[in-house]
């Protein structure tokens, strides 16, 4: 069992490069997957023995090819089959070493396609790019296993029935496509900042492989900042009791000093180039919390100006909720309860929780308190939950 | 190629067009018919009468029965359909996607079982 944290590293890096490939030599996911974990399989079994090979993405992917053409000669009773297995072999196919960023970038953008519904989307990115099993994201997304399950067979067959075509959008298609790519990326990663952490780090390599393919889009740069700039501050984000710990809270010591200056980096990068998007200035929000040595030492001026920016370029009553508690820091909790309270998102624990702090701070502790009470009620994560009744204890202990 | 149908998605009991703006459509989606043919995509095109002149025949004990009128009534019926030849969805889909300009109606795009 010594290999087997070897095979399991190299599944977790090397998964979706190898089904990525094998979709171009296939043009079926379902049966690129399936020869893909054929050739884990057989790794599984061998590795422990011969030791890794040198070129372990390389291994699998020639397995996984050579299984597959077994499979087609085996299981074809079709003329059409066998000269699909023939072509193969032909000795002018591609070279199947080396990086190949192209696949993995057309299967990204496959299975965010607008075409299929967008929980399918997220999911088969898990499924086919991060190796993630059906039962992981099950879990993460907190839906029964069949459920998901069917979902990622129906997309797949969506796929290949519809014929949803293998490639990188054209130039013109990109905005809409690319857009729906980093949401799909942005959700994968708020799964997993009050889930399971795995997601988080799935998302920030998915998004670093896009960047990394897609160096000249400012908002995948953007993107790809913002998530690190947000995980970066992990370590700082729960006590050891479990508890949230809200951002102006944290021990800013405990942060990943590295992530933030990556993403730091990312965003002066962005700001070069001039060509401001949501994620960017999301990122560029992150970075001026991040570049304050304590919490009141925050520049909210800045903050609020990078908030009325991204309130020009999408409008929505989340941005606007956020941008009220750069108000409230900037010119004072009156202001921004006015804000607040022109917003309508009744379901949305976080409203409740910065009404509650805006009222605490009003000195309205008996309203403050049913907030907070509100917002735990709503809050999905037992670390919300925890953090919040804990803020109302507190203003019960001022108030008798 | 693979043959897709584009099937324009009416409301049940919408208003008609007025006579002007009708008129317009059905330069549109001439205009529409002449851009498939001149790419080769088209293979056939043809509007619908409403449901209410449709005569449905049901199999019963062997028998065919006839009765006047749809199916099953809907929100949405079948209110005409194109056929055409693209060499995937995202071509299909443009295409789908000048035909609801031209219609002004909703289009939904279905691929046919491919025949070998």
């Amino acid at each position: 069992m010594a290999e087997a944290p070897g095979i399991e590293g190299v599944f977790r890096a090397e998964y979706g490069r190898a089904v990525a490939v094998l979709v171009r030599f296939l043009g079926d996911i379902g049966l690129a997957e399936e020869a893909v974990q054929d050739a884990f399989a057989t790794a599984m079994a061998k590795w422990p023995e011969t030791g890794v090979p040198p070129s372990p993405a390389g291994w699998i992917i020639t397995t996984a090819r050579n299984r597959a053409v077994d499979r087609l000669r085996r299981e074809s009773s079709r003329d059409a089959r066998h000269a699909e297995a023939a072509r193969l072999y032909a000795p002018d196919a591609p070279p199947e070493e080396g990086p190949v960023p192209d696949d993995r970038l057309r299967l990204i953008f496959t299975c965010c396609h607008p075409a299929l519904a967008p929980q399918s989307r997220v999911a088969l990115t898990l499924r086919l790019l991060g190796g993630l099993s059906t039962s992981q994201i099950a879990r993460a997304f907190l839906v029964p296993e069949p459920t998901l399950a069917q979902r990622l067979v129906r997309a797949k067959a969506k796929i290949r029935d519809a014929g949803i075509p293998y490639r990188v959008p054209r130039d013109a298609d990109l905005p809409d496509r690319l857009g729906g790519v980093l949401a799909v990326l942005y959700l994968i990663f708020n799964e997993g900042y009050t889930g399971d952490p795995a997601l988080c780090t799935e998302a920030v390599r998915l998004g670093r492989l896009l960047a990394e393919l897609m160096p000249d889009e400012p908002e995948v740069t953007g993107l790809l900042a913002l998530m690190l700039l947000i995980e970066a501050r992990r370590p700082a984000r729960q006590d050891a009791d479990g508890v949230l710990v809200p951002l102006s809270e944290q021990d800013r010591g405990l942060w990943d000093r590295s992530l933030i200056e990556e993403g730091q980096d990312l965003v002066r990068r962005c700001l070069r180039r001039d060509r401001p998007g949501p994620y960017q200035i999301q990122a560029a929000i992150n970075a001026v919390h991040s570049d304050a040595p304590t919490a009141a030492a925050t520049d909210w001026g800045q903050i609020l100006l990078l908030y009325d920016q991204l309130t020009a370029l999408a409008p929505t009553p989340v941005v606007a909720l956020n941008r009220a508690v750069a108000v409230a820091e900037a010119e004072g909790p009156a202001k921004a309860l006015e804000l607040v309270d022109s917003l309508d998102l009744p379901r949305y624990h976080v409203l409740h929780a910065v009404r509650a702090d805006l009222l605490r701070r009003l000195d309205r502790p008996a309203e403050a308190a049913g907030e907070y009470a509100r917002a735990a009620d709503l809050a999905a994560s037992a670390a919300e939950r925890a953090y919040l009744d804990r803020r109302r204890r507190d203003l019960d202990h001022r108030t008798t | 190629m693979k043959h897709y149908l584009l099937s324009v998605v009416q409301p049940t009991g919408g208003q008609p067009p007025a006579p002007d703006a009708l008129a317009e459509i059905m330069r549109n989606v001439e205009a529409f018919n002449d851009e498939l043919r001149a790419a080769g995509a088209w293979v056939f095109a043809g509007g619908l009468h409403g449901p209410e002149t449709a005569t449905v025949l049901r199999p019963e004990d062997g028998d065919v029965l006839i009765t006047d009128g749809p199916f099953a009534e809907g929100k949405e019926y079948l209110g005409g359909l194109c056929l055409i030849r693209a060499a995937d969805l995202d071509e299909a889909l443009e295409w789908g996607r000048k035909a609801a300009l031209a219609t002004t109606l909703p289009i939904e795009v279905r691929p046919f079982v491919d025949q070998h």
